[in-house]
Formats: C-alpha cells, structure tokens, sequence
C-alpha cells in the first residue's frame, strides 16, 4: 500500500484523539508490565481490609487479596476478553454485512434474516441465559459468547455501506475488468470501509469489556479468572461498600470508565475521517449560535425603529 | 495488445440483437414494468464506430452495462464472433478479454483507495497480458501509450491527486490493457471540462486506429457524435428511432426527436442573439 493511502486512513491529531490514544495506551501497557512487578493476585497471605498503604498500594480486600495485584491481572483478562470477542464480533458482522450487501438476492435475505433475529435478542439475558447453561466457563469462551452475540448491530451498518459501494462504477470496472466477487469485496470495497471497521472493532471492544463486567458481577464470568468484573463481585460480595472499602471497588470501576472513555474517544477521532463535515461541526455550530443571537438582537432592535 | 493476444477467430463483429431490457419498478405495493432498452440491435465492426445518442434516461447507458455484462438483458442476445456470448466462468473471462468499457465518471471508476498502478496492474494480470517483472514496464508503457508521460510518476499517483482528463486517460488505459478488441465508451468526455474534451476524443480515435477497435460512443452530443462516428443511432424512451451514416443523420433527420436534438444544439450562426434578446427585454421593462 502506498504511504499516501496510509496516511489518508489516519485521523487527524486532535485533542480527542491524544487524549483517547494516552489513555488506551497507558491501560494496555499498565495490563502487559504491571502483573511482572505485583504480587500473586491469587495469594490470600496479607491481612484482609488493608486500606492504600506503601505495602500495598490500594490495599487488601476481605480475604487479603491485594487490590493492585487483581487490578492488574484483571486488566489483562478484561482487555483479553474484549481484543477477543471484538474480532470475532468484526469478523462475523463483515460477513453478514458486507457479503449480504455486496451479493444481495437469496444470500442477502437469508445473511439479513439472521441478523435481523440476532438484533431482536435481548444481548443480554441471552448471554446470561448461555452462561449459566455453560458450568465451566474459560475467559475464552466467555469472549466467543460475548462475540458471538455482539455483531448484529455493525452488520446491519455495514450492509448499507456495501449496498452502496456496489454500485460505485470503480466495482462495475472492476467487474468488467474480470476481477472475481472474493476479490472485489476485500481489494476494492473492504479498504474503503476501513476507517469504519476500525470504528466497529473499538465499539466491539467496549461493548464486550461492559459485557463481561455485567457478566461476572452477576457471578456469571469466566471461573477461576481475575476480571474487572469478577473483582466487582468479590467486593460485593464481601459488602466492600458497607464497610466502606473504597479501594476494592473504586479502581475497577474508574478503569472500565476511563477504558470506555479512551476508545470512545478514539472512535470519535476515526468518525471525522468518516465524515469530514463532523471535524469543523463545533465551530459550524458555534458560528450558527452566534448568527442566531444576532438575529434576536435585531427582532428586538426592530420594534423600536418602528416607534421611533 | 498486439495481434498474437488476440484469441482464435478473434476477427468477427460484436453484434447485439433484439436487446430488451425491463426494469421492475416499486412505488409502494404497486409493481409495474418499465421498459429501459425496446429491441435494439446493431453489429460493431472492428475498426468503426458506433455513436448511440440520445437524452438521459433513454436506455443508452443499459445497453453499455449489458454489453459489458453488468446487467443481463431480458430478452435479445449479445453474439460475439457469431456465438452467443457465455455469462460464467472462463467464456465470461474470454469475452471480458474482447470487450471492455469506458465509465462516464472518472471521479466515480477509480478506486480513490488505490494508486494507478494498481488500476493498471489488475487487468493486466487478470487477462495474462503480462506478469512478474514484465508488469511494471507494461503499465509505464500503457501510460505513456495515452499520453501519461512520465508513466512512472503517474503510476505512483492516486486518483484524487489528479485531473479529470488524466483520470479519464488512465480509465482508457484500464480499458485498453487486457487488449481488448471492442471498447465501449459510456459518455466518456460528459464529464470533462470543454477545453479537454477533444483532446481525450482524438487520444480515443488515435488508439481505435492503432488497434482497429470496435467503438461504441454513448453521447447526447450530437456534435461529437458526428466528428467521432461512422453509424449513429438515435434512442429515445428506448427505442431507436433513427438511424444511418453520421452525416445522414445530421444533415436529414427524419424523427422528431432528432430534430429536437439538433435543434437543441448551439448554433454559430445564432452566436449573441440570446443575449441581444435578454437585453431588449431589460430595456422594454425598464
């Protein structure tokens, strides 16, 4: 691919994208480095209900776990379960999506009835309902349920968008010059949708990291792994917010906020790839307000002229 | 793009018979037929042209896409060579080798994702007219064969780095590049700027005459139609309504609606008179 294209699939820097880059980042690598440098999350040796302190630096929880140890282990995990179950969410909404939309006909009704069904499920209590069908449950096959039901909304997205491409003339000249369906979906459509896979695939991730939250506070999680979620459960089920422990669910949650927030931010960077119009759209709005104040100004200069 | 490209009984005529194409249209529950294309046929002939003139909407552009088999006709045939022409598999790759077309919008045919090259690349790969290293000095060379010179430079380019006229160039050249012994050019300058509109028609008859292509030109201009053509029919709603040498036409219509046509077209003679009439106006009002 030439540099060009590369550069033109970029966001642009801006303060959102800086912002969503920094925190994303430092989660990632806090989620890689961290879980080398703390003790066993695992270990129950240290005293229970510890608050922040030099030794342990946001404290123990009920059973003497130490808070930072789980929060960087469950970093890992959640990031895990998300990087995952956003793949395969992306993946399966590209087929359903993009293969319907470029195709149409039979294969189109039939891709496009599935997901229609998969959109009508509540997410949730299905994922519930699957979870609690399932009595060992690994991180991976939680990240494969929360894929698994998470990619009907970007399919039906990604449909309009192929049902458009296709009849951009480049496909038809593509098609004329002999280029096979497969390939015109992934050469001459796919890159094009790029700055809306990416999009897709954040959302995915935080869809799915939310999810697993939802799960494993609900005692539906992954076993015999440390989660953000599972975390959560532990705190309430060791009634950390009537006595007060603080810290054993406050960095939890103040992660998947801020994880949420980052990519947030990332995916509003990529929109204004998407739509260029959304990049000057706060000062076209501030500039709207401005000319609208000066019309009440006037209406209201207006009767005076009049008595005068 | 020399002779030994050009398959076995590579010598016929692409001749369309009785095209009829209908499309369904849906307003609401109500489902009815429009008939786009009614009956056309005519044969083009390796070295000529055909120009298919009429308004917007009167079914030329369908009878492009059904040649190059973007849509399938409702009924009639397309024969190449004398044979019908195949719709799947290596027939298909084989007609698509012998006939290829010319898009209207060069902002719309070109992938703005990928670089000229690329454009180049595909159909020469695709139709086995060159591979490996061969491939590179082949698309320079078609480049340069429409005036896109040096090749190199504009083969590194991408769309949106360059003009109209030279997106229509490479267009050509994408055409071109299988070796391809009908071309079919869908209103390729309607979308040009004026000044250039001639230079990328006499680039499309320089080539017609270095490769004796079969051309059909689909135009509402009737003036370009007349400088480029051999044969010119005139559709309207569908049908052909008139036909025969360029210069009959346009020296003796016989239907309407190409007098319609001619008459619609500017005319030296009437240079200044519009102005001079909205002038008398003015001054009568005022």
């Amino acid at each position: 691919m030439a540099k060009g294209a590369l550069r033109q699939l970029l966001p642009s820097r801006s303060g959102k994208l800086t912002t969503g880059l920094v925190i994303v980042i430092g989660i990632t690598l806090f989620a890689i480095i961290a879980p080398f440098f703390t003790q066993n999350p695992r270990s129950s040796q240290n005293p229970a209900m510890l608050p922040p302190g030099a030794d342990h630096l946001l404290g123990t929880t009920s059973l003497g776990y130490d808070v930072f140890a789980q929060l960087a282990e469950g970093a890992r995990s959640s990031l895990l379960v998300g990087v995952t179950a956003g793949a395969i969410a992306i993946v399966l909404s590209i087929i359903f999506g993009i293969v319907a939309g470029y195709v149409g006909g039979w294969t189109d009704a039939g891709l496009r009835l599935v997901t229609n069904i998969m959109l009508v499920i509540p997410a949730i209590p299905l994922q519930i309902v699957v979870a609690s069908y399932l009595q060992k449950r690994s991180l991976v096959l939680v990240a494969v349920i929360l894929g698994v039901l998470g990619w009907a909304g970007g399919a039906v997205v990604l449909r309009s968008m192929a049902l458009s491409l296709r009849t951009r003339d480049y496909v038809s000249a593509a098609k004329v010059a002999g280029e096979k369906t497969w390939r015109i979906i992934l050469v001459e459509i796919m890159p094009n949708l790029l700055p809306l896979l990416a999009a897709q695939f954040l959302f995915a991730v935080i869809l799915a990291i939310l999810n697993e939250a939802g799960l494993s506070y609900l005692g539906l999680g992954p076993n015999n792994s440390i989660t953000w979620g599972t975390i959560l459960n532990d705190a309430q089920g060791g009634s950390a917010l009537t006595r007060g422990a603080w810290w054993w669910f406050v960095p939890p949650g103040v992660l998947i906020a801020l994880f949420g927030c980052g990519m947030s931010l990332i995916n509003f960077a990529i929109d204004e790839i998407i739509n260029p119009k959304l990049r000057s759209a706060p000062q076209a709005a501030k500039r709207v307000r401005k000319a609208g104040g000066d019309v009440v100004v006037n209406a209201e200069q207006e009767p005076e002229k009049v008595n005068a | 793009m020399s002779a030994s490209q050009v398959p076995v009984g590579g010598t016929g005529v692409l001749e369309v018979k009785n095209l009829v194409k209908d499309f369904t249209v849906r307003s609401g529950w109500k489902r009815s037929k429009l008939r786009a294309v009614n009956e056309v046929s005519f044969t083009l002939e390796p070295g000529k042209t055909i120009a298919l003139v009429g308004e917007s909407g009167s079914g030329k552009s369908t009878v492009a896409r059904m040649i190059a088999q973007l849509e399938t006709p409702t009924t009639g045939e397309i024969h190449l060579d004398g044979r019908a022409i195949a719709r799947h598999g290596d027939a298909l790759a084989r007609y698509r080798h012998a006939v290829q077309m010319v898009f209207q919008d060069p902002f719309a045919s070109l992938n703005p994702y990928h670089t000229v090259g690329h454009h180049l690349e595909r159909p020469l790969k695709i139709h086995g007219v060159a591979k490996g290293d061969d491939l590179e000095p082949a698309v320079h060379a078609l480049l340069e064969r429409v005036n896109l010179t040096p090749g190199e430079v504009f083969a590194a380019k991408r769309p949106h780095e360059m003009s109209g006229g030279q997106r229509q160039r490479v267009a050509i050249a994408r055409a071109l590049a299988p070796g391809a012994r009908f071309l079919v050019a869908d209103e390729p300058v309607s979308m040009l700027d004026v000044s250039i509109r001639l230079g990328v028609l006499n680039l499309l008859a320089r080539l017609q005459r270095e490769e004796n292509l079969g051309v059909l030109y689909i135009t509402h201009d009737l003036a370009t139609a007349r400088h480029f053509s051999d044969e010119i029919l005139v559709m309207y709603r569908g049908n052909v309504v008139e036909r025969g040498p360029s210069d009959e036409v346009i020296l003796n219509p016989q239907h309407d609606y190409t007098k319609t046509l001619l008459a619609a077209a500017p005319e030296p003679s009437r240079h200044g008179k519009l102005r001079d009439e909205v002038r008398a106006e003015l001054a009568g009002n005022a």
